[in-house]
């Protein structure tokens, strides 16, 4: 059973360092991170900044040099090479600008693929994914095949595939890159619910701040190092204009 | 601009009385612009001086009702016509703090960039979570006006952003001269 301020994720006093000695470049520098579930935190920071590491380090795709990453409070350091791939089925979903649709494949075969390849049988893997691609409005175009999609629609079957299963940490990284507006705020929409009503723990690589301000804290990373936090306004100051404005 | 200027746009719907204005005014424009009553009237008589408005009546409740008159109704149809002019080159106060930081040896300017960032990402935040309960389709207005809010926060980070990277690659070609210049050999 889960509450709703369980760590999903936790980067503690994490280190990257590529290279050694004079060569050596430092990546992430001491970066402490805790993420809740029911939380979505934004990563803004020019490139270079260590956002990527910082993501890849959470998802289980890289190892610190020094410090723990914990999903579940599980150190992944701990993890053999099979359980670590477990967790990133089980327990991890991506959402990359570079969509990764498998063309062949329709939008419910696309969502209920990481479910088959856990061993779930088609039956019940089709109704995880139709239950997914409903989340995210796609009812109607399950069977369509990416090709046939639009670039929002597309990016809402990769959501479905990030959710589906319950999956309790999404990793996303600019996942509105090359969509309009309107579609941008969509995702991040899709984005926020899966964080608000399913329990889980996202974390937005961002150079956005538009998209950046859908999430509950915005951390801001300069050569390695989180250097600064905002997080919503709290008291009157806050509603200043806006709330005494609206009619 | 005037509100001189939103009176008669709304007159040039039909004749209404102060009180009515009011109402419709904040509501048509998501409430960016509050009116004080008292302002309306004083304005409708100075309207009414310029011959842009004439008296019609009154709404049987005693409150003077107005209407635009064709000279009214031209003043409305130029400022319709005319694109707003924005004025340039900016004299807001984080544009003209950051460049008064930039020439002072004793401030860091790295620090007044994240932390006007940080407070204007805090706003945009809020901005958003008004714009996430708002319903787009009831409160089509509103929602305009949070959207117009959110894209200028969102130019003034990418603006920090900008002055930020042009420090960063002022500083690495200052510290390359450096080196070629005073380094040791």
């Amino acid at each position: 059973m889960t509450t709703a301020d369980q760590p999903i994720l936790e980067l503690d006093r994490v280190w990257r360092v590529h290279g050694s000695g004079h060569t050596a470049v430092e990546a992430l520098r001491d970066a402490s991170l805790t993420v809740s579930a029911g939380e979505l935190v934004a990563v803004m920071g020019p490139s270079g900044s260590g956002k990527s590491t910082l993501l890849t380090l959470a998802g289980g795709l890289d190892r610190p040099t020094e410090g723990a990453v914990r999903v579940l409070g599980q150190d992944l350091a701990g993890l053999g090479p099979d359980q670590l791939a477990a967790v990133r089925r089980r327990t991890l979903g991506y959402v990359f600008q570079e969509l990764n649709l498998l063309p062949g494949l329709t939008a419910a075969e696309n969502v209920s693929l990481p479910l088959e390849l856990e061993g779930m049988r088609p039956g019940p893997a089709r109704d995880q994914a139709l239950a997914a691609l409903e989340r995210v409005g796609l009812a109607k175009l399950v069977d369509r095949f990416p090709d046939d999609l639009s670039g929002g629609e597309q990016q809402r079957v990769a959501i479905a595939r990030a959710v589906v299963g319950e999956r309790r940490l999404l990793l996303a990284d600019e996942p509105t890159g090359a969509l309009d507006s309107v579609t941008g705020e969509s995702v991040m929409r899709l984005l926020r619910d899966a964080c608000d009503h399913h329990g889980a723990a996202g974390v937005l690589v961002t150079h956005d701040a538009a998209h950046a301000a859908w999430a509950d804290r915005v951390v801001f990373l300069r050569d390695g190092v989180l250097v600064d936090q905002a997080g919503p306004l709290a008291g009157p100051e806050a509603l200043l204009r806006t709330e005494g404005a609206r009619p | 601009m005037s509100m001189k200027l939103g009176l008669l746009a709304l007159l040039s719907d039909g004749p209404t009385h102060g009180y009515q204005l009011k109402h419709d005014f904040e509501s048509r424009t998501g409430g960016a612009w509050l009116l004080n009553v008292g302002q309306v009237y004083t304005t409708l008589q100075r309207l009414e001086r310029d011959g842009l408005v004439a008296p019609a009546g009154d709404d049987g409740d005693e409150r003077r009702v107005f209407g635009i008159t064709d000279a009214g109704r031209r003043a409305i149809d130029d400022w319709y016509a005319e694109p707003v002019v924005v004025a340039a080159p900016p004299r807001d106060e984080l544009a003209i703090k950051v460049l008064l930081a930039l020439a002072a040896d004793a401030v860091d300017v790295r620090g007044v960039l994240q932390r006007q960032r940080t407070a204007t990402i805090e706003q945009l935040q809020e901005y958003t979570r008004l714009k996430r309960q708002a319903d787009t389709d009831e409160e089509l207005a509103w929602v305009l006006l949070l959207d117009a809010m959110i894209l200028k926060a969102e130019a003034e980070v990418r603006w920090l952003d900008l002055c930020e990277a042009r420090l960063r690659r002022r500083d690495a070609a200052a510290d390359a001269t450096t080196k070629t210049d005073g380094g040791p050999r």
